[in-house]
């Protein structure tokens, strides 16, 4: 092995970054004009179009809904998540295979489908309020990610353990808080993120499940720049990025120093 | 604090498998009994059983009077070590040890108090506040013995706990646990697959195979005196022979097999049924070129050394056997000789039917 990697290599992974970091600069860019359009490089630097978002009501609303539904969204399915995983694992080899491909299900169908499908059967079959049909499409679609994730946690997990400890004396469901759950942390941590971000990103079954008055971000992006071609788009991704960044950080340092506070 | 375990007549499935059938086992207060056997042969399950890990199917469960049968695991009050040590990862040394002591209700400074002095007397004290992930196998077992050990348990059960560790530390972790549970008194029971280390660490050993108990002794009489062919071959006697009684003449019984005759002092070996099996361990048969010699005809084959003697492959009238011979003169394959069994090594078993 060479100590230094091959100059080759350096230029492929240099322009792998390139290509990740681009688009993140463009948007900054354009956020930043002074113009009334979209434009990069920006031209003149302003906050006005970060400004702007907080002047159009639709925006402000809907960041709120887009928070709040991602949240509720996410710890439900954690609740739903973990508890699902854990018997997964537990029990691999008692329960039947294609028990956990179940819950990999709603990725394998087109998320327009079926966000088409949850508004035909649930919102107008059932005459639900659109909040809680957000709320219950987001939840179905992050769940496989919450289980996939803390069930790569759970594989590498010894359950000796846990048995070691409720030989100990721990009742099997304390057991669960006190030893399983602080060992699967990061799991969690990861699961946490990523439903959060997929559920904030969301657009194909929001598509359907917004409606009068309820609407989420993305699907209010994509109603702006039908009308509009100015930079508010730009500066509401810039953001939602902050906004993304800092609930990671968030959730990496209180359920980061909860576990780890015995 | 120590207490007789004694299961009574305990079977147990996976799914409609028998994994174990009607085991009956008594282990005295302060007594350490380990359960010996090859991989599926039930030892594990047993162990499992009466941690609480799994209900058996009929028969019951006892420590101390105390019936166990349907009690949940965290209420048997069972010292567990297992195999991979299964420390708390996210705990420090001494947390790990303290953790039993918690469940208990032992105040914060009491518990520290105890479970320093435990990890005293395993040597790992000056090792208190480390994480478990940076201790070797030796001290993490040690660990989980003291962890065990702590809440001073009834019953101390370890399943296979030296598995994991190189052969030279397997030798001193023996002799650490079975002075720890000597000087504690506490009634034990010990899963191995390794019967070296059955033999050398237990008061009584329980062989087992195929989910029955073999024979449930002292090493000194399995090792000496089997009961069966099963336990016979599994301690080393690999040379069993098939006999008839052709006279019996008072203590005296003569018997034959192809090629030999026999006579065997019933004072010696117990009652002599009418067809038995002759069993040795290859020292208990000796290679002899003495024409004169009363033993079983045979052809050597393959030899090899051993160190304190040469051993040979043979073939015999009887089959094919295996015989040590002296030092002083190494004979080549092909020769012709008498194999004559050593009656103080020799033991007799019923003819259990079909060899």
């Amino acid at each position: 092995m060479p100590d230094r990697p091959h100059p080759i290599l350096i230029g492929v992974a240099a322009l792998v970054y390139l290509f990740l970091m681009l688009p993140l600069v463009i948007v900054v860019g354009a956020a930043l004009s002074d113009t009334t359009y979209l434009t990069f490089p920006p031209q003149g630097l302003s906050l006005r179009w970060f400004e702007n978002i907080f002047e159009i009501s639709a925006f402000r609303r809907t960041i709120v809904t887009s928070l709040q539904i991602a949240l509720m969204g996410t710890l439900i399915a954690l609740l739903i998540g973990i508890p699902a995983a854990y018997a997964l694992n537990r029990f691999r080899i008692e329960l039947p295979k294609w028990l956990g491909t179940l819950f990999v299900l709603p990725i394998l169908v087109p998320e327009i489908v079926f966000g088409f499908a949850l508004l035909k059967s649930f919102t107008v079959g059932t005459g639900a309020p659109i909040f809680l049909s957000l709320l219950i499409g987001h939840t179905l679609i992050v769940l496989p990610y919450v289980v996939r994730v803390i069930s790569a946690s759970l594989a590498s997990f010894d359950f000796s353990i846990e048995e070691a400890a409720i030989s100990l004396g721990s009742a099997p469901a304390k057991t669960f808080f006190t030893i399983v759950l602080p060992n699967v942390r990061a799991g969690v941590i990861a699961a946490f993120i990523l439903a959060f971000i997929t559920s904030l990103n969301d657009v194909s079954v929001s598509l359907f499940l917004t409606g009068p008055g309820i609407s989420t971000l993305p699907i209010q992006i994509l109603a702006h720049v039908e009308q509009f071609f100015d930079p508010t788009v730009a500066s509401v991704s810039v953001l939602l990025m902050f906004l993304t960044v800092a609930v990671m950080a968030v959730v990496e340092r209180t359920l980061g120093l909860t576990f780890l506070a015995k | 604090m120590t207490q007789p375990l004694d299961l009574h007549a305990v079977s147990a499935h996976y799914g409609t498998t028998k994994v174990l059938e009607d085991l009956s086992l008594s282990v005295q207060a302060g007594e350490l009994v380990s359960l010996l056997g090859a991989s599926g042969c039930g030892k594990t399950t047993t162990l499992r059983l009466i941690a609480g890990f799994l209900t058996p199917t009929t028969g019951s469960i006892q420590l101390g009077g105390r019936d166990l049968t349907r009690l949940p695991t965290h209420k048997r009050d069972i010292g567990l070590v297992f195999q991979n040590y299964a420390l708390f990862p996210h705990l420090s040394v001494l947390d790990n040890v303290a953790f039993g002591l918690k469940q208990r209700g032992v105040g914060s400074a009491e518990r520290r108090k105890r479970a320093m002095a435990m990890l005293e007397r395993v040597g790992l004290a000056a090792l208190a506040d480390r994480a478990p992930g940076a201790l070797s196998g030796g001290q993490k077992q040690r660990v989980a013995l003291a962890r065990a050990l702590v809440i001073e348990p009834p019953l101390l059960m370890f399943d296979e706990p030296l598995s994991n560790l190189d052969a030279k530390l397997r030798v001193d972790m023996r002799v650490e646990i079975r002075q720890l549970q000597r000087s504690n008194g506490t009634t034990s029971v010990y899963v191995t697959h390794d019967q070296e280390e059955a033999f050398s660490i237990s008061d009584r050993v329980a062989i087992m195979n195929a989910g029955r108990l073999m024979q449930f002794d002292r090493p000194e009489v399995l090792y000496r005196r089997p009961a069966n062919t099963f336990v016979a071959r599994f301690v080393g006697f690999e040379n069993i022979i098939p006999f008839k009684v052709v006279a019996r003449d008072g203590d005296v019984v003569t018997a034959d097999t192809a090629g030999m005759t026999l006579r065997l002092s019933q004072a010696a070996y117990g009652a002599i049924p009418d067809t038995f099996l002759l069993a040795t361990r290859p020292d208990g048969l000796v290679v002899s070129t003495d024409p004169a010699a009363e033993g079983l005809p045979a052809q050597l084959g393959l030899r090899t050394y051993l160190g304190r003697a040469y051993q040979y492959q043979c073939e015999t009238p009887a089959g094919h056997l295996v015989a040590n011979g002296s030092l002083t003169t190494p004979l080549e394959a092909g020769t012709s000789s008498k194999l004559v069994p050593m009656p103080e090594q020799c033991t007799i078993l019923a003819n259990e039917g079909a060899r």
